[in-house]
């Protein structure tokens, strides 16, 4: 514990779920987002309920079904404990599998928005010109969807920083290991260390806020570019 | 600045690292105050540090039943620790270390007497003076089921039931009580302790009788490591017992 009670510890397995499920929902958020964007993709409304789903369930309920997943009792909690000698529940690892399923709308959402709102005429004057589609997507795609892609990631970010329920559930609490900022100030709390907990809670809003104030500055510039 | 850095550490610490061998602890939420004096009494004795978890002994099983890494447990009920040892999680039936007491919490300014018969508290309920009543979630804290079986001992428990408010475990459940939006609650003695609780109200002990006695066991899990059974040890010695006792645990006989 450092000033006021600060949990650093906490802050660092934050900040390290925080990067490591932006750094791996960006490629993947990109492909998913683009393709909903752009191709025919069956049952496509079923696809963007799934990918929204997080957004609206209860977290106990997406906690719930995951620690199930991941469990001793689950094949493929299993497996994970044949390979790795320690369950997938309870583990960074497998707190790192939550976030990246319940920050799937957070991160894909602004980004199929931003590729929707290419013009079509720009894609195809590229194809026409001869790019081809890795390097129309590189070149014209990208640079122009830009702000959608870093507001998902400020907003991916902000929301793992601040997720508790599910982080609770699958997490365990472990100091160093699951116990992220989150459950740190329930912790605090229950402790009736209310001054840590208002320092900790003043880092997390301010994080908040300065990840929603960036993801709504670039929305409001996508939406001048081709509104 | 240093707490910065060891924070940018983490966070750039490989994906995969498991941390050094410093144990997981999971505890019962009644030894939230004791428990970190021991953990610190344990690190200067040996340089040696473990990782403490506070929750419901409920919840813990089912974690530890799940595979959750912990190396030790402390429960506040030994029927758990019992459950875990039939499931093959322990090594050994484990150790009588303390037996809990609860008592009746009201908040400064609750309209409630102090009455260890709990028969004002049956009043209250059934005159409106009580609007909201603490307790642990009694199906999976043992101290929320030590609550339970008191206000039924004193049969206020039907009275009360609608008013209740209840904790994940007794730690909230204390907090409810404390912070004086609840008009008193059912909490343990070694939380009524500590200053911050002493100074939010007032605290009875409620007879022992009233209740199944709460013998809080603990025990090595499958995969502790030396420096979790340098703990155990170390939690069944004079420093120990001795911290527990100041917390108002009852403590077994030594061995």
């Amino acid at each position: 514990m450092g000033a006021a009670g600060m949990d650093w510890q906490a802050f660092g397995v934050s900040l390290k779920l925080a990067g490591w499920t932006g750094l791996l929902l960006l490629p993947a958020g990109l492909i998913l987002a683009r393709t909903l964007a752009f191709h025919r993709v069956p049952a496509k409304g079923l696809v963007e309920a799934l990918v929204a789903a997080p957004l609206v369930l209860p977290p106990t309920v997406l906690g719930f079904y995951l620690l199930t997943a991941f469990g001793g009792n689950s094949a493929l909690g299993q497996a994970w404990t044949a390979a790795f000698g320690h369950p997938l529940a309870f583990s960074f690892a497998g707190l790192l599998a939550a976030s990246l399923i319940f920050n799937l709308p957070f991160a894909v959402q602004p980004m199929q928005r931003a590729f929707e709102a290419l013009p079509t005429d720009v894609r195809q004057a590229a194809w026409v010109s001869g790019l081809s589609p890795w390097r129309t997507f590189w070149r014209i795609e990208l640079p122009l969807a830009w702000p959608g892609v870093l507001s998902a990631m400020a907003l991916t970010f902000a929301h793992t920083m601040g997720e508790f329920g599910v982080v609770l559930m699958v997490g365990g609490s472990i100091p160093g290991e699951t116990r992220t900022l989150a459950l740190s100030i329930y912790d605090r709390v229950q402790a009736f260390d209310a001054r840590a907990a208002g320092a900790m809670s003043a880092v997390l809003l301010a994080f908040s806020l300065v990840a929603i104030a960036v993801a709504y500055g670039l929305t409001g510039r996508v939406g001048r570019r081709h509104g | 600045m240093r707490s910065l850095i060891f924070a940018l550490a983490l966070v750039l610490a490989p994906l995969a690292a498991r941390a050094a061998d410093a144990p997981a602890v999971a505890a019962a939420s009644d030894l939230s105050a004791a428990l970190p004096e021991v953990a610190g009494a344990f690190q200067k004795a040996t340089g040696q540090t473990v990782k403490l978890t506070f929750g419901s002994s409920g919840n813990f099983t089912q974690q530890i039943q799940n595979g959750a890494p912990y190396e030790i447990f402390l429960s506040a009920d030994e029927s758990y620790v019992q459950t875990l040892q039939a499931a093959g999680r322990t090594q050994g039936p484990g150790e009588l270390y303390a037996v809990g007491r609860i008592g009746l919490f009201l908040p400064k300014g609750s309209p409630l007497k102090p009455d260890a018969t709990l028969k004002d508290l049956g009043a209250a309920a059934r005159d409106g003076r009580l609007r909201k009543f603490a307790i642990a979630n009694p199906d999976h804290a043992p101290y929320g089921r030590a609550a339970r079986e008191a206000l039924q001992a004193a049969g206020v428990w039907d009275a009360v039931q609608p008013k209740l408010v209840l904790g994940e475990n007794v730690s909230q459940a204390t907090q409810f009580a404390t912070s004086g939006s609840a008009q008193g609650g059912v909490i343990p003695l070694s939380l009524a302790i500590t200053p911050q609780v002493k100074a939010a109200g007032r605290f009875v002990p409620l007879p022992a009788d009233r209740h199944q006695p709460l013998r809080q066991r603990m025990v090595l899990l499958t995969g502790a490591g030396p420096t979790a059974q340098a703990f155990y040890r170390f939690l069944q010695g004079p420093q120990a017992r001795t911290i527990l006792a100041r917390y108002g645990f009852t403590l077994p006989a030594r061995r």
